[in-house]
């Protein structure tokens, strides 16, 4: 069985592509067949993201479009073995993705037996984020604890709840899920920031992990290795205990609180 | 300023941006799969029910449902007390 991820968000830098690598990682690490596909068309990212931007011969459209074989396309990461990354064409034609050539892509992939596929969504409501979301399962929001984030997240729901093939066949819609990002518990404690329980009450729907704003995820991107592969950060084991979530498992959420500094770590500021 | 302002803490910006989204998603909540058309068709209908009756605004009621399959559209208009007799 193969179930296909949408990660998604509307607004932009929130952290879908953070949270794909991550998930794509953290599933793979306990040993899925994973292929992660960035539907953000014209501007390719993922492959930077996963550290593997200078071994892309081959993208999503040349597959859709026939120039190429699925396998050519599929670039095999070097750290995890089951883990492939799809990445997106660096094209400037809008139309260059349709939704039979997107659907006859997952079939294949569902027919090579990939455990899970993860669609890296481009922000917005355009084609690219409505084909990422369209053939999926269930859907990770990822969402920052901020007013434009929070509403543009709700205005994904919506979409998600009518423009995609779970949501026209009626066979109990796509699964959603909430992912904050840059969370910050300090600011959180004084007032300054919405706390996960806000969040969830606003927009309804059960959080599957809280990253907290971590310097990690910055210098992940910068060195194309993942942050969840990073096991000394806290932003790591927050996406780790997401993906336990994801595969069923119930964790308690961590890092909702600033940790405590000891007294040598206060005395000398650590 | 009176004394006792001193001392009440103005409210939290947390606080008051989730107060700020609970309202405009409500909102954008309600508006949401009903067809684009319809602000404007409650308008022109508002208008011909004007031409005979002096109906208020808020008196016209369009609803879009699902019934068993195939759509409804609901109008109600209340009509003032005086033209009813």
């Amino acid at each position: 069985m193969t179930e296909i991820i949408v990660v998604t968000s509307g607004k932009g830098g929130v952290g879908k592509t953070t949270t794909s690598a991550s998930v794509a990682c953290g599933l793979a690490r306990r040993g899925k067949r994973v292929v992660v596909i960035d539907f953000d068309i014209g501007l390719r990212n993922l492959d930077l993201i996963m550290g593997c931007e200078r071994r892309v011969v081959y993208d999503f459209v040349n597959v859709i479009q026939g120039d190429c074989a699925l396998k050519q396309a599929l670039i095999k990461d070097k750290r995890l073995e089951t883990l492939h990354v799809l990445a997106a064409s660096q094209t400037r034609d809008k139309d260059a993705l349709t939704a039979e050539g997107v659907k006859r892509v997952l079939d294949e992939l569902i027919a090579e037996g990939f455990d899970y596929i993860l669609c890296d969504s481009p922000a917005g409501i355009e084609k690219g984020a409505h084909l990422a979301m369209y053939y999926a399962d269930r859907a990770v929001v990822v969402v920052n604890p901020e007013v434009s984030s929070v509403r543009d997240s709700d205005r994904i729901l919506g979409l998600l709840a009518s423009k995609t093939q779970r949501a026209e066949q009626g066979n109990g819609g796509v699964k959603e899920h909430l992912l904050l990002t840059r969370y910050n518990p300090r600011r959180v404690a004084s007032g300054e920031m919405m706390s996960v329980d806000d969040v969830k009450e606003i927009l309804g729907l059960d959080v599957i992990g809280v990253v907290p704003e971590s310097p990690d995820v910055l210098a992940a991107s910068n060195s194309g290795v993942p942050v969840i592969l990073n096991d000394e950060s806290d932003a790591s084991l927050a996406y780790d205990d997401a993906v336990a979530r994801l595969l069923g498992e119930s964790l308690p959420l961590r890092f909702l609180e600033e940790p405590k500094r000891g007294f040598f770590a206060r005395m000398f500021g650590g | 300023m009176g004394l006792l302002a001193l001392f009440r803490r103005p409210p939290s910006s947390a606080s008051v941006a989730k107060e700020r989204l609970r309202i405009i998603v409500a909102q954008e909540r309600s508006a949401r799969g009903s067809p684009d058309y319809l602000p404007l068709l409650r308008r022109e209908i508002l208008q011909v029910i004007h031409k005979y009756v002096n109906v208020d605004p808020e008196a016209v009621q369009i609803n879009l449902g699902q019934e068993e399959g195939h759509e409804v559209l609901e109008l109600s208009v209340a009509l003032p007390e005086k033209t009813r007799a």
